[in-house]
């Protein structure tokens, strides 16, 4: 068995109005190890967000237990947990006068004192993540000038630079076109191998994570599987994944069909 | 940046006091050595003081709150201070007048101050929208205003009069003890101001993103809010709600240095603050004639047409 990254136990997420349940998830028992790349699957509104919110502990769960690196998720400071969990979130940035060299350099304060001064070992990470997702040639533009996916892969390259064993992403790829999505695919896939990072990742790209994903957690209106993608289309479950609406899925190819 | 920053620092002090020695005018006689030393000085130096407190109180909130429009004067701080100073002075009917001096007054309005910063902070978190939270402060504003004129119409002249004077703003009346108290609260607060340059400059992505980087939100929230409070509610104490400094000083001083860095921010406030609100005191003797404005009512006249200027400049102000 490897190093287990991420485990969750009994875990239950969802939104309570005063001291109602108005909506819950159950989350199989995770066992999450060393440089496995995840995907999060599931259709609109199935809790993929929620779920991730949780792990960020923007969000409590309703039920059971998270473990980072085999410590209660709660135990952890804020700014240790910083160092080893690092994140790409889909809310908008508030506009700025940042630089994307000052935006990636943002990843690496988490790792300097108090004044927040970057050491040369800081720069050089910086501009390694820029490299990473080919945007050092924008280096010194103002965040407010890039496009959407120029902007999403910018914020990409700050959660590079945190440098972290485990990096979440919420729907990184969303504004990006196809080329660009599976280069992002390809360079989380490359990180998960060769430096042997955890990447856990929320998509609505499912013919891409089937193929790139080690293993899928899957957001169905039946219910939450989490397994590799080929198991998972052998158990049928991505049929229960839009139930009743226009889209199947065919097994044999592995892609998703609309229905006639 | 920083060098230049001091190094502009140093220069302007300098040619401040060149101005000053042409300001004070012709032959240096010893009646004006003694205006100078007890009049001019702690004036000069309360100006200072105010307008670099007043900035970096501005700039906190404008990155706390994530709203470039953000400072103590637009979101009901300086009502709240008025308010506590109105209550102190109109309100006290039964009180002995001794209870009225610097240490009381600077209470009165920093705890004013810092119920509406409480307040505000109620509302940011029930809702996350920028435009709220500045409706809810020119409510504040208001709602100030009318307790405030309900106090006066019952209060006695000389206590209106007190009060009335006291929202003019004024830098005048500052003694070497005043000064010294002003400079204490006002270093205590840019210290706290200062320890937080690392979470301001995470939070410039959004409160999320600053937690996942590591800021301890409940510590950074805390030292903020204190902050500010102390700053704006002890400056306003001192000299009367000053307008608009808090809000066009960081705008002024983003323009300028092109960044929004909060290290070079932070100077850069405290520079330009100073210099904008010696500015306006210059203007407010109206050199040559014997009058004097209010100080308020100068630093209304420049500012509001300022960030009017700032926001037909930039379309869209930055944080």
């Amino acid at each position: 068995m490897q190093n287990l990254v991420l485990q969750t136990k009994n875990l239950k997420v969802g939104y309570t109005k005063g001291k109602d349940r108005v909506w819950s998830v159950s989350i199989p028992d995770l066992p999450i190890s060393t440089g496995q790349f995840v995907g999060i699957l599931g259709a609109n509104g199935a809790g993929k967000s929620t779920f991730l919110k949780c792990l960020l502990g923007s969000l409590m769960p309703l039920d059971g237990t998270i473990r980072l690196q085999d410590k209660p998720i709660t135990d952890w400071d804020v700014q240790e947990k910083a160092k080893v969990m690092s994140a790409v979130l889909t809310e908008a940035i508030p506009k700025t006068q940042l630089t994307v060299l000052e935006l990636v350099a943002l990843g690496r304060l988490p790792h300097t004192s108090w004044i927040g001064k970057l050491s040369e070992k800081d720069e050089q990470k910086v501009t390694e993540a820029l490299t990473l997702v080919r945007m050092l040639d924008f280096a010194h533009k103002k965040v407010y000038e890039l496009s959407d996916g120029q902007l999403q892969k910018v914020m990409i390259a700050r959660c590079l630079a945190q440098d972290t064993p485990l990096v979440l992403l919420d729907e990184p790829t969303s504004h990006l076109d196809l080329v660009h999505k599976v280069s992002v695919f390809k360079l989380l896939q490359q990180l998960a191998k060769e430096q042997e990072k955890t990447i856990l990742f929320s998509s609505h790209d499912l013919d891409l994570c089937l193929q790139f994903c080690d293993q899928v957690l899957l957001f169905t209106p039946k219910g939450v599987y989490f397994d590799e993608p080929c198991n998972l289309i052998s158990e049928g479950v991505f049929h229960d994944l839009f139930q009743e609406e226009d889209v199947t899925f065919d097994a044999s190819t592995g892609k998703f069909l609309l229905k006639k | 940046m920083l060098w230049l920053a001091s190094l502009l620092f140093g220069s302007v002090t300098i040619t401040l006091g060149d101005f000053w020695q042409a300001f004070i005018g012709n032959p240096v006689q010893k009646s004006d050595a003694l205006i100078l030393w007890d009049y001019r000085l702690p004036k000069s130096i309360t100006a200072i003081l105010v307008g670099a407190g007043l900035g970096i109180s501005g700039l906190l909130m404008q990155t706390f709150f994530r709203n470039a429009l953000a400072g103590p004067y637009v979101l009901g701080i300086s009502s709240g201070a008025s308010l506590g100073v109105a209550l102190l002075v109109m309100g006290s009917i039964g009180l002995s007048v001794a209870v009225l001096n610097a240490w009381t007054m600077m209470i009165a309005a920093a705890l004013g101050s810092f119920l509406v910063l409480l307040l505000i902070l109620l509302v940011s978190k029930k809702m996350e929208d920028p435009t709220t939270l500045l409706i809810v402060g020119l409510m504040f504003g208001s709602f100030t205003g009318a307790v405030v004129g309900i106090l006066a119409y019952f209060s006695s002249a000389e206590a209106l009069q007190k009060f009335t004077l006291w929202s003019m703003g004024s830098l005048h009346q500052m003694s070497w003890e005043a000064v010294v108290i002003l400079a204490i609260t006002v270093f205590i607060g840019l210290v706290m101001a200062y320890s937080q340059m690392k979470s301001l400059n995470l939070m410039l992505l959004g409160k999320n993103y600053a937690i996942s980087m590591g800021v301890s939100w409940k510590i950074f929230q805390q030292v903020v809010l204190l902050s500010t409070a102390i700053l704006a509610g002890s400056i306003t104490a001192f000299v009367g709600p000053i307008a608009f400094i808090g809000l066009s000083v960081p705008h002024l001083a983003r323009l300028l240095f092109q960044t929004s860095q909060h290290l070079v921010l932070f100077w850069g406030c405290v520079l330009i603050g100073a210099i904008l609100l010696m500015l306006c005191d210059l203007i407010a003797q109206v050199p040559g004639s014997a009058l004097t404005l209010p100080i308020n009512a100068v630093t209304s006249i420049i500012g509001a047409p300022m960030v009017v200027w700032l926001l037909m400049r930039q379309k869209k102000l930055t944080i």
